[in-house]
């Protein structure tokens, strides 16, 4: 089990002043004529090809969404905006847009509330058995959901909790409530522990040392771990897919209903409609995302240190 | 004066341990410390002495033994609940919060009335001389004035008892005197009873009313600063006060020449000592002498009480008043002394201690001698 | 005598002393939420999972025989669920290999500071809000016959017919690039970072050149972190569904596990089955990271030992 560290372990090794911004420091001013090299420039132009192609598909999909009639031409004969209004009434959009805030919010609050605890604990503490309960909250983001994801449905339908919206909140907080144990714990790392200390030497009880002390300390964590989680509840698709109903279904398997749906699926231009709504909505929260976290914790964990 | 110490008359300390899955960080530590003492622990990293004092702060549970507060258990209070006030070696400021409610903090955790809390914590910050800093955040102040802070919030809360861990190590020298002197002005003037863990043994000295050296998670020795550093009761309390010359032997006369002295055999050289502790002819002794009890023979003086030692100057340091010198002797054994006069790298000279100066140990650091020293603090108590 | 007065406060002593010794107190609790958590929607469904592959259907056992066995004979008989093993790899593998060597030059070029870094970055991201379903929405109208890439293939004389490049093999393999490309890219350059530059400026000063710079200090000081996210990787191509379905061929070239797992799940409503086909999913990925993982420690052996 200590043979798969998470890259929290690993990308946290780094402690001081941000390392890039010595190397630059550190390299002479002619230096920078490296990034003229063959090699790099290959890489350049491997980069602009992926970039090429990244805004291939989302363009595409944007212009289909706004085009009437585009077949055989570089761009749609003519232009609508049509295709959102109809998406929106013809997949009842008001309720899947409702159910898909509705979920995400509540995994948040339930991951957060679930595994800040936790992640605190396995910061600052050992315990007998800690390395299983490691293991424990490891394996949800190891296994393919499917793996997990097709037994615990199978007892949502049992329990008769099937195609409701609390048994999409329950699966997605599988994934989760490991993730933000993974996010939290070098957020908890980093304030030193002799804070705590001090607060209980002032007489502050565990309680009040969690609301005084640590919950202001933790606020950036606790703020990036939300919104990580925030947009891969929005994204999932797996385990939602496996639980939900029509009346649960969140707004990106909505659009895999409609892609598939039986006949050849819908009219490309409402899938499409309904596609850019959903990458409007995630971008807002990348957005808002990259405000507080590097872009690097949207995979790994927090790097920079932070003063504390 | 509003700010004084919260009463109590005697803390004991009842066979205190505390082991980490198997590991004895610390044992058997016996203790009374009196109202209004000033109580250093001192010993290397890693013997205990921050172990012990986070047990008597509870942030450590026992695993051995009790803690009372006039006959009362206290080990098992929650720390919070303890009314004990610490300062730790980082500080340990709340980052978020500012000067003034770093130190009204403990004064809210016990709910006392506004107008109150805001007296008392001027009070205390005029006490550590921070009243311009006030409103800043501690990552604002200095080293120095945070560590002020942090002495600002342990004593705003009248503790009956304050703990302080290394509170100077991290530090830079000259600042470490000011705030020596500092620490000792407050605990002078509101008779604080403190107990200060530290790895310097000139800090404890200059503080402390009584030490405890500590090694391996027990006690070496308990007493006052001039009984320890006249009459340390084994090599590794002398090591700690300051014996830098210690060295390795085999004890070939125990005491018998009517001086009550001893004669060692140290490499090819024969010394004479006096024995502390119980020596017996053909033991392995450890033989310490301080650099300022070793003096360099000037040509044709006579050698004192028959110890001489012949070298050659290895290494010359400059300390203002004096010189530090290191001779390797031809056995290969290293001595450090100090002379008012600097002698040339590559010279030979000759050293030369008293007899009474030369304390001559046991090798073996037995467990006995620390339950002895237990016994003794037991009775002391 | 005074040992009866004094053993009940001893014994409760003792106990509070042992259990202090191992860590154990009263903060425990903390864990409770998680540990609760984890049993319910982790353990207990996973278990039964397990259980459920040793039920097969009646259907099952009078198809394939095997009595309790029946669901796992059938897995291993059946050439149309057991080839989806081959099917899968052949697409996982290869993704993830290729999503993690591209990252090293990328990571190594974004490394240095210059202007636009964090766009740069930022963009990189973008894929992972996509989703998979929006990238198959957006490869089906950017890639397919009448898209701009064809169109532009065919317009620059490359080709004279539209390639086949969705609903293929290749369509899941872009799927897949794009997707998990970002994610390699942002773990390589997390782990990347964690590597102190001083490091490199020391290989310098001693005079190697910048290939024996990457070749003896990088790339071994990276070796254990490329495991790590090929493994992660791996894990996100592996259990690869939407895009096997959407942009590529599901009865033939993509017919993936997770598709066989689904299948059996929701159309055929055969829970054992799925069960049993979501545990091989589980197992087969295992086995793949645990060979990585031998791989790795036999490499951070090699990378330390000084052997060079």
């Amino acid at each position: 089990m200590s043979a798969l560290e998470t890259p929290t372990t690993m990308s946290d090794a780094p402690q001081g002043s941000p390392p890039r911004a010595r190397a630059a420091a550190g390299r002479p001013p002619g230096e920078r004529s490296l990034a003229a090299s063959p090699s790099t420039w290959f890489v350049w132009a491997g980069m602009a090809a992926f970039l090429v192609f990244l805004l291939g598909i989302i363009v595409a999909v944007v212009v289909d969404s706004f085009g009437r009639q585009w077949f055989d031409t570089w761009l749609p004969l003519e232009w609508t905006t049509e295709w959102y209004a109809s998406s929106w009434d013809r997949f009842d959009l008001t309720h899947v847009v409702g159910v898909t805030v509705g979920v995400a919010l509540a995994v948040v609050v339930l991951s957060v509330l679930i595994g800040v605890p936790a992640a605190y604990l396995l910061a600052r503490r050992n315990f007998p058995g800690k390395r299983l309960v490691n293991v424990l909250f490891l394996l949800p983001i190891l296994m393919p959901p499917i793996t997990f994801g097709i037994p615990l449905a199978t007892v949502m339908y049992s329990f008769g909790l099937g195609r409701s919206v609390i048994a999409v909140i329950l699966v997605n907080l599988v994934p989760s409530v490991p993730f933000v144990i993974l996010t939290m714990t070098p957020f908890i790392e980093q304030i030193n522990p002799a804070i705590e200390s001090a607060a209980r030497m002032c007489g502050a009880g565990m309680r009040q040392v969690f609301t005084r002390i640590l919950a202001p300390l933790l606020v950036p964590g606790i703020l990036a771990a939300s919104i990580l989680v925030l947009v891969r509840t929005v994204g999932m698709f797996e385990l939602t897919f496996l639980v939900s109903g029509p009346q649960s279904d969140t707004l990106v398997v909505a659009i895999y209903r409609a892609m598939t749906s039986a006949g050849g699926g819908e009219a490309r231009q409402l899938v499409s409609a309904m596609a850019v709504m959903y990458t409007a909505t995630m971008l807002v929260m990348l957005v808002a995302a990259l405000r507080f976290v590097n872009p690097t914790q949207l995979v790994a964990q927090v790097k920079e240190a932070r003063d504390d | 004066m509003a700010i004084t110490a919260g009463t109590f008359e005697s803390l004991e300390l009842r066979d205190v341990g505390r082991s980490f899955g198997g590991h004895q960080a610390l044992a058997g530590l016996d203790l009374t410390v009196r109202a209004g003492e000033f109580i250093a622990l001192l010993g290397p990293s890693g013997c205990g002495k921050s172990t012990a004092l986070n047990c008597l702060a509870g942030l450590l549970p026992l695993t051995h033994g009790q803690i009372l507060l006039d006959g009362r258990r206290v080990d098992t209070v929650p720390s919070e609940k303890r009314g004990f006030g610490m300062v730790f070696q980082s500080y340990a400021l709340f980052p978020h919060l500012t000067v003034e409610k770093n130190v009204a903090f403990g004064l809210q955790m016990r709910g006392l009335p506004r107008a109150e809390v805001s007296r008392r914590v001027a009070e205390a910050i005029g006490l550590v001389k921070l009243e311009d800093h006030a409103k800043k955040l501690p990552g604002q102040l200095s080293g120095g004035q945070q560590q002020r802070v942090a002495i600002a919030r342990a004593v705003v809360l009248e503790p009956s008892l304050v703990l302080m861990d290394e509170p100077l190590s991290n530090l830079d020298a000259k600042l470490r005197l000011d705030m020596r002197t500092e620490i000792r002005r407050l605990h002078q003037e509101l008779g604080l009873t403190t107990i200060y863990v530290t790895h310097d043994q000139e800090e404890a000295l200059s503080l402390a009313d009584r030490l405890v050296v500590l090694r391996e998670g027990r006690v070496q020795q308990i007493g006052t600063p001039d009984d320890l550093y006249d009459h340390p009761r084994n090599w590794h309390v002398a090591d700690f006060m300051g014996y830098r010359n210690i060295l390795a032997g085999g004890l070939m006369d125990g005491g018998d020449g009517g001086d009550g002295g001893a004669t060692v055999r140290v490499g090819g050289l024969t010394l004479r000592g006096r024995p502390v502790g119980e020596v017996g002819e053909g033991d392995d002794v450890r033989v310490a002498v301080r650099p300022d009890d070793l003096t360099v023979l000037a040509g044709g003086r006579e050698p004192r009480d028959g110890n001489a030692v012949e070298g050659v100057v290895a290494v010359v340091e400059y300390h203002g008043r004096e010189f530090a010198v290191v001779v390797q002797t031809a056995d290969g054994a290293t001595l450090h002394v100090r002379t008012p006069t600097a002698p040339a790298v590559g010279d030979v000279v000759r050293l030369t201690a008293a007899a009474d100066r030369v304390l001559v140990f046991p090798a073996e650091l037995s467990a006995a001698s620390a339950a002895a020293d237990r016994a003794e603090a037991v009775t002391a108590a | 005598m005074t040992a009866v007065a004094d053993r009940p406060a001893r014994s409760t002593a003792s106990l509070r002393h042992r259990l202090a010794e191992r860590g154990v107190d009263s903060s425990l609790w903390l864990m409770v939420p998680a540990l609760v958590f984890a049993l319910a929607l982790f353990v207990y469904p996973f278990s039964y999972g397990i259980g459920l592959t040793f039920q097969p259907s009646v259907a099952t056992q009078e198809q394939w025989g095997g009595g309790i066995l029946a669901n796992y004979v059938a897995f291993f008989r059946d050439p149309f669920v057991f080839d989806s093993i081959w099917i899968t790899m052949r697409l996982a593998l290869p993704a993830a290999l290729f999503n993690v060597l591209a990252s090293i030059p990328v990571a190594m070029v974004l490394r240095r500071r210059f202007r636009f870094k964090r766009f740069m970055t930022s963009v990189l991201v973008l894929p992972i809000t996509l989703g998979t379903v929006l990238t198959a929405q957006g490869l089906l109208i950017f890639a397919g016959r009448q898209g701009w890439l064809n169109r532009f293939l065919i317009a620059t004389g490359l080709v004279d017919q539209p390639v086949q490049l969705v609903n293929n093999y290749t369509g899941v393999m872009f799927s897949l690039i794009i997707t998990g490309f970002p994610f390699a890219f942002l773990l390589v350059s997390s782990y990347l970072s964690g590597i102190d530059p001083s490091l490199d400026s020391a290989a310098r000063t001693l005079g190697a050149g910048w290939w024996q710079r990457f070749r003896r200090i990088t790339l071994p000081l990276l070796a254990p972190g490329l495991a790590t996210t090929f493994i992660l990787t791996f894990v996100l191509a592996f259990s690869v569904f939407p895009s096997a379905r959407l942009v590529g061929d599901a009865m033939g070239s993509t017919r993936v596990m997770s598709l066989m797992a689904f299948r059996a799940f929701g159309e055929q409503n055969d829970y054992a089955m799925a069960s049993t086909i979501a545990l091989m999913m589980g197992v087969v990925e295992l086995i793949v990271v645990a060979v990585v993982l031998a791989w790795r420690s036999l490499l951070y052996k090699g990378s330390t030992g000084g052997k060079g």
